[in-house]
């Protein structure tokens, strides 16, 4: 069953200017959208806020409504704390398939640390890393 | 080929242009007698009616301009006491007041009788029907070709604006073989047929049409026919003139500015004449109105004029088509930016609002030029590499169409500020000091 290991993050689109980002994180803030990992990244046109958040379905309605543009991406969490190796053999295995890694970035919860990583085809990837061996996040855990 | 007006539409130039002196002339003294507006214009340089004995004598009225036209709102410009007037019509204005324009019963002939001759041009007769989807009201393109076509014998359905499926059912179910109203329109007209299946060619006998009312490109013309099998003339005018006045003939190549109704000037930016088919400001001159003068009116547009004789053997000068308009020409880098270039690169990309802005900014004299463009939301992705493909495509086509450089960012939907009836807003930066 990979769906049980795909993992919905929100893509959050922020315009580069002055306190964007702030305001934002208050609106998230003041609607009980709570974020347990994120990450910012920034092209030339605007920054991207990508946040794995309790209940991703109710979180998105709550930011849609508040006028933020919202976008749904499917990641896989890979679990790191008691493998410190698996970060290594989840990329190893990716390249050996030919998946893309488009991102990740890290996240350290109380029973779980684990690191998220967006590839061009997470059903597959899915599929190809827990044949490995490699344990992954379900969306449960989080 | 039929003409409305043969012996006056063949004349020879140097004929037109000695009438259209006469012309010019019984108009101002006219104007400077009955228009205290006119009659004040001329004394402030100094310029009796008689001594204007050339066009070059004649270029030294000032100009009129829209703001003079809405400063004497509602009717301070007419010369007619309303008993001697059968119409009005009101231009609708994004800013300040509207334009109150009045005609004289011979007004609305000489409109009728420009169209008439304009439809002549293209093959239309008593035996067309018209489907007119020009808004009728207060808007001057419903009753104006309306009229026209009347006096001509063509039956005229006066079905105006709005309502596509009553249009397209009525297209088909009479014998309907041309239409009049704006090329937009015209466009949303061809996009329903697609979608129900109709065919204009196969399933109407709709032959021939009228647009204008609105600026567009060759391009949109040419797209237009293809889709529909229909010829589509363009049409130019404005309610300070009549209304929708000047139209192209089989040719399609320029409008017929009849010399007997009008004198057009094309300027360049110091005010001097521009040489035949060079592309300047036009200002233009109506030369038998009664109701409401128009001396040296500057329209806001740009385009050409020649007075090559056109293949249709009408010997009129002929005005190409609307290329910008002067009140939102940009110099960048000694050249001229229109943003209905840039909106018409925009347009391009399915992947773009139609929502921009233009910065202007300059350092050590050197001028660079920003546009700011709204992505659509399904277009937006976390992808960056692709976002960056976006905004290259994009600065790559602008460079083709304006020949300088833009940088072009893109901005999240709904970001950049909206304005009433405008979508878009420059902002000029530059510091000359
Ligand atoms: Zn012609």
């Amino acid at each position: 069953m990979p769906e049980e290991n795909v993992i919905i993050q929100l893509s959050i689109f922020v315009n580069n200017e002055p306190g964007r980002l702030a305001a934002i994180a208050r609106t998230l803030k003041e609607s009980n959208v709570n974020m347990k990992a994120f990450n910012l990244a920034e092209s030339a046109e605007f920054g991207i806020l990508r946040a794995i958040v309790d209940d991703p379905e109710e979180s998105f309605e709550k930011i849609r409504q508040k006028g933020i543009i919202v976008k749904k991406t499917q990641v896989i969490g890979i679990v790191i704390n008691d493998a410190p190796g698996s970060l290594f053999d989840a990329a190893d295995v990716c390249g050996r398939e030919g998946i893309n890694i488009e991102y990740g970035y890290a996240y350290a919860g109380k029973n779980l640390s684990a690191f998220f990583i967006r590839v061009d085809e997470p059903h597959r990837a899915v599929t190809a890393l827990k044949e490995a061996g490699i344990a992954l996040v379900k969306g449960t855990d989080i | 080929m039929a003409y409305w007006n043969k012996e006056l539409e063949t004349k020879p130039k140097e004929e037109l242009q000695k009438m259209q002196l006469g012309l010019l002339r019984n108009e101002l003294r006219t104007m400077y007698d009955s228009s205290k507006f006119i009659h004040d214009k001329m004394k402030s340089v100094g310029l009796l009616p008689e001594d204007i004995d050339s066009f070059e004598r004649f270029r030294k009225v000032p100009f009129m301009k829209k703001t003079d036209l809405r400063d004497n709102y509602p009717d301070n410009l007419f010369v007619k006491p309303y008993h001697e007037l059968v119409r009005l019509h009101v231009s609708s204005g994004t800013t300040g007041n509207p334009i109150v324009v009045g005609y004289t019963q011979n007004d609305l002939d000489n409109w009728a009788e420009s169209l008439d001759r304009g439809m002549t041009s293209f093959g239309m007769s008593k035996d067309d029907i018209l489907q007119n989807f020009h808004g009728y009201g207060l808007f001057t393109g419903g009753l104006g070709v309306h009229y026209a076509a009347e006096k001509m014998g063509v039956t005229v359905l006066p079905i105006s604006t709005g309502n596509t499926e009553r249009q397209i059912k009525m297209m088909q179910d009479l014998p309907i073989t041309s239409f009049a109203g704006t090329p937009s329109y015209m466009f949303h007209i061809a996009d329903i047929c697609d979608q129900k299946g109709i065919d204009i060619r196969r399933d109407t006998k709709v032959r021939y049409a009228i647009a204008g009312g609105e600026p567009w490109s060759e391009s949109m013309r040419q797209k237009l026919q293809e889709r529909t099998g229909i010829k589509v003339h363009n049409c130019y005018g404005a309610s300070e003139f009549y209304g929708p006045m000047f139209l192209e003939c089989n040719e399609q190549d320029g409008l017929h500015v009849w010399a007997d109704l009008a004198y057009v000037e094309v300027l360049d930016r110091n005010g001097d004449q521009c040489a035949d088919g060079e592309r300047g400001e036009l200002v233009v001159t109506m030369l038998k109105k009664e109701a409401f003068p128009l001396i040296r009116y500057k329209i806001g547009d740009i385009s050409s004029l020649t007075w090559e004789k056109c293949g249709c053997g009408r010997t009129h000068p002929r005005l190409m088509r609307i290329s910008g308009r002067t009140d939102d020409m940009l110099i960048v880098r000694g050249v001229n930016v229109f943003p209905s270039q840039i909106e018409g690169v925009i347009g391009e990309f399915a992947f773009l609002t139609p929502f921009y802005r233009i910065t202007l900014t300059n350092e050590n004299f050197m001028d660079s030029m920003t546009i700011d463009v709204e992505i659509g939301e399904d277009s937006l992705t976390e992808d960056t590499v692709s976002i960056d493909r976006m905004t290259r495509s994009v600065e790559s086509r602008l460079k083709d169409v304006l020949n300088i450089k833009a940088v072009v960012h893109l901005t999240l939907p709904g970001s950049l500020e909206r304005f009433e009836g405008k979508s878009c807003h420059v902002k000029d930066l530059r510091r000359y000091d």
